[in-house]
């Protein structure tokens, strides 16, 4: 990422393609990202939607957007895709259109639709080398449906179907899948873990997969306020934690080579993120879950000393 | 093409057309050809395959200009199949039974987006117990999805079927997907003498695809948008409906126009035998050919027999089906297909459609056969006619099922292989 046009957050470029006002939520993580993304493409795309919160974000006739949106089903965003990129390939070819009407494909989902019902189409359009951009915002359950555990919960999260109870104290039991390392082992042009508080990796990010022909694909980490139980307020904050605690590593890899894009020189605790949302509150009260918050700690910090060691990274990694 | 014998046709057509000796599946391949589709996305299954080795040999080898694409499955299939043709492409593609299962959310949304794109299915029974052989509760399953229906009695028809439901379903005044369908084995993999049209005639009768507001650089646009409110929902649904039934009209112009070039005629319900018949049979599909064998063997022998085929199954043709019925003494409907727990689905339309009708027949009875291939013989055919004179005794409440004796020795035979029934 040597010649980039974005250095610092003066680089972010000023042309607006999401009118503000829409129907989702305030302080929604997604948001901000959806917007550079928009704003690194210059609105010549079209996005590709599966269900979920931002399925709202077009209610007839309104739209808040000046790109083009296709809303296709759950399962089949990849797709739908698919499906305009050949036909704009074929159109193109036969002489039927010109080729400067030709406009990127983004295929834009929730984690429901990433790492559960359409991994399957995903994983076909990655495997048929299908030119696009998949971004998914990860804000780790179901919300649109009002916050089910998905694929993408964490251990001990709480969500509608994994509360906290008397016989199972922690929330959650299983763990999120590492939708990273799936993709990645397709070994696509691209992929890539992105969050709304580094807006400058983001765009560096986009503007480095641009240069590749195939899939390219986010996972954003999403702060949900309305699933996390925090403050609208909070969320690049709890964003800039998830970081800086280690739980969300920012990293790339083209053709599966693995590289992470910022590394914290010492690791925050991971209580500090805990702390923050709703979601968490039962492992701290009516008592400490010391053993929980511990395999959490743990989990993360075993993730990073692998890192450390396979790209040589200078890391402080406290010993639990 | 190997095996294929190409003779040029001296029969009195309007213009000179070849004739081969196509399988429904490579018919329905030619008229894809011809009708100059963009893109093809595909997903194996039988009876349906040989469609798309077809197809994707002839772009292989560069006779046809189109993009062939093998999705992980029929969900994607058709979710592909529709973004495609809202992006502009004239869209072809094809599925049996399961597929047209799995994917089935997507029909209700290809019609949603007005994606005029043509569907083949090759019908074939739908699990469990899992079959490969043809009956129709594949394909009128989707009757209520907003594709148009047009269902084939022979291989040609597969082949002018197609073309029409493009020419139909591109009409501004429609703008909706059509399923053309064949029966699996007995049309699919059946050779019979297909007149092709030539190229040009093709394009004369079909029109270029011109796309509503499709996906461009120069002007963005939002579709399949979600709508709150059953005012606005129920104004959409209503739109559609209102397209579909124009179709029928749409449809008549465009067979006009295709007879005028090909020489062949479609209708949405055709008659056979009809002029005195009383006694009269409703079906659709590859089993009318035999149908029509048995109306044959009843006139020699004096019975006024005749035939109504329905071709295009949506938008439903109530009208015209109300008028070739109208003053028959006895009608049967055969339906291939089962509504568990009700009985056959064609019929509950065909007396839905007669309902209103002033000179109605006076009977109606539902029969059903040829479940999962089931073959139906000219004596069954017979026994049904003869139903329909002398009905006395029959509660007309309960549907007549075609079943063999020694097709019950069959199964008593298997049962018994299989430990049950005590052979
Ligand atoms: S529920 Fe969460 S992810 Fe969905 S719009 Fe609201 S804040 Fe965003």
């Amino acid at each position: 990422m040597s010649e980039t046009r974005f250095k610092t957050l003066r680089d972010v470029p000023l042309e607006e393609y999401l009118a503000p006002g829409n129907p989702l939520c305030a302080g929604c993580g997604a948001t901000p990202v959806l917007r550079m993304f928009l704003k690194a493409l210059e609105g010549r795309a079209v996005f590709v939607n599966a269900a979920g919160c931002f399925t709202l974000l077009h209610v007839y006739p309104y739209t808040p957007f000046k790109s083009s949106w296709m809303y296709t089903a759950f399962a089949s965003a990849p797709a739908g895709a698919q499906g305009i990129r050949d036909a704009l390939d074929i159109l193109i070819e036969k002489g039927k259109i010109q080729p400067e009407e030709d406009i990127k494909v983004v295929c834009f989902t929730g984690d429901g639709a990433a790492y559960d019902i359409g991994l399957q189409s995903t994983s076909g359009a990655i495997e048929r080398g299908l030119d696009f951009y998949y971004l998914v915002y990860d804000n780790e359950a179901y919300s649109n449906t009002g916050f089910q555990k998905s694929g993408a919960t964490p251990y001990a999260a709480s969500t509608a179907t994994t509360l906290p109870t008397k016989l199972q104290r922690e929330g959650h039991t299983g763990s999120k899948k590492d939708l990273f390392e799936i993709w990645r082992s397709h070994k696509p042009p691209y992929v890539a873990t992105i969050a709304p508080s580094h807006i400058v990796d983001m765009l560096r990010k986009i503007e480095s997969a641009s240069k590749y022909r195939g899939p390219k694909l986010f996972i954003s980490f999403t702060p949900c306020p309305t699933g996390w139980y925090h403050d609208t307020s909070e969320s690049i904050r709890i964003s800039k934690l998830a970081v800086e605690c280690g739980v969300w590593p920012l990293k790339e890899a083209i053709y599966g080579e693995v590289k992470h894009t910022y590394t914290p020189r010492v690791l925050k605790p991971v209580e500090e993120y805990l702390k923050t949302q709703g979601r968490y509150k039962h492992l701290f009260h009516p008592q400490r879950q010391e053993h929980v918050i511990k395999a959490i700690q743990e989990n993360i910090y075993q993730y990073w000393r692998r890192v450390a060691e396979t790209e040589k990274l200078d890391i402080i990694i406290p010993s639990v | 093409m190997r095996d294929v014998k190409t003779v040029t046709s001296n029969v009195s057509a309007v213009e000179m057309m070849r004739v081969e000796m196509l399988t429904g599946n490579v018919a329905a391949a030619w008229a894809a050809r011809l009708a100059d589709v963009d893109y093809i996305p595909a997903y194996p299954i039988t009876p349906q395959t040989e469609i798309i080795e077809t197809l994707a040999k002839w772009i292989g080898e560069g006779v046809m200009k189109a993009k062939l694409v093998q999705l992980e499955s029929e969900h994607s299939m058709l979710t592909a199949a529709g973004t495609a043709s809202l992006t502009g492409a004239r869209v072809f593609t094809a599925t049996s039974s399961q597929g047209l299962f799995y994917g089935f959310e997507m029909l209700y949304n290809i019609s949603g987006w007005r994606a005029p794109l043509v569907l083949v299915n090759v019908s074939r029974g739908v699990a469990a117990p899992v079959t490969l052989e043809p009956d129709h509760n594949d394909v009128l399953a989707a009757r209520d999805s907003g594709f148009l229906q047009f269902h084939a009695e022979t291989c040609q028809d597969v082949l002018d079927l197609v073309l029409l439901a493009y020419r139909v379903s591109e009409d501004r005044r429609v703008r909706l997907p059509s399923i053309v369908n064949m029966d699996g084995f007995y049309l699919s993999f059946t050779r019979e003498p297909v007149h092709l049209p030539s190229q040009e005639t093709v394009e004369e009768f079909l029109p270029p695809y011109i796309p509503t507001l499709p996906f461009r650089a120069s002007r963005p646009v939002v579709k399949g948008a979600s709508v709150l409110g059953g005012h606005i929902y129920t104004y959409f649904k209503h739109n559609i409906h209102e397209s579909m039934r124009r179709a029928i009209e749409v449809f008549e112009e465009a067979s006009k126009h295709y007879a005028e070039l090909t020489g062949r005629v479609h209708e949405p319900v055709e008659g056979f035998k009809l002029e005195d018949a009383e006694y009269v049979l409703v079906m659709s599909n590859s089993f009318t050919t035999m149908g029509k064998r048995a109306v044959l063997r009843l006139r020699e022998r004096g019975v006024p027999a005749g035939l109504v085929k329905i071709v295009m199954y949506r938008p439903f043709p109530s009208a015209q089906l109300a008028e070739l019925l109208k003053n028959r003494k006895a009608v049967a409907v055969l339906d291939q297909n089962i509504s568990l727990g009700m009985g056959g689905i064609m019929y509950q339309e065909v007396a839905g459609a007669l309902y209103h009708q002033r000179n109605r027949p006076e009977k109606l009875m539902s029969v059903i056969g040829g479940l999962g291939g089931k073959y139906i013989s000219l004596e069954e055919f017979e026994y049904v006619f003869n139903v329909l004179q002398h009905p006395e005794g029959r509660d007309p409440s309960t549907p007549l099922f075609l079943f063999r004796k020694d097709e019950l020795e069959g199964v008593r035979k298997a049962l018994g292989l299989a430990g049950l029934g005590g052979g």
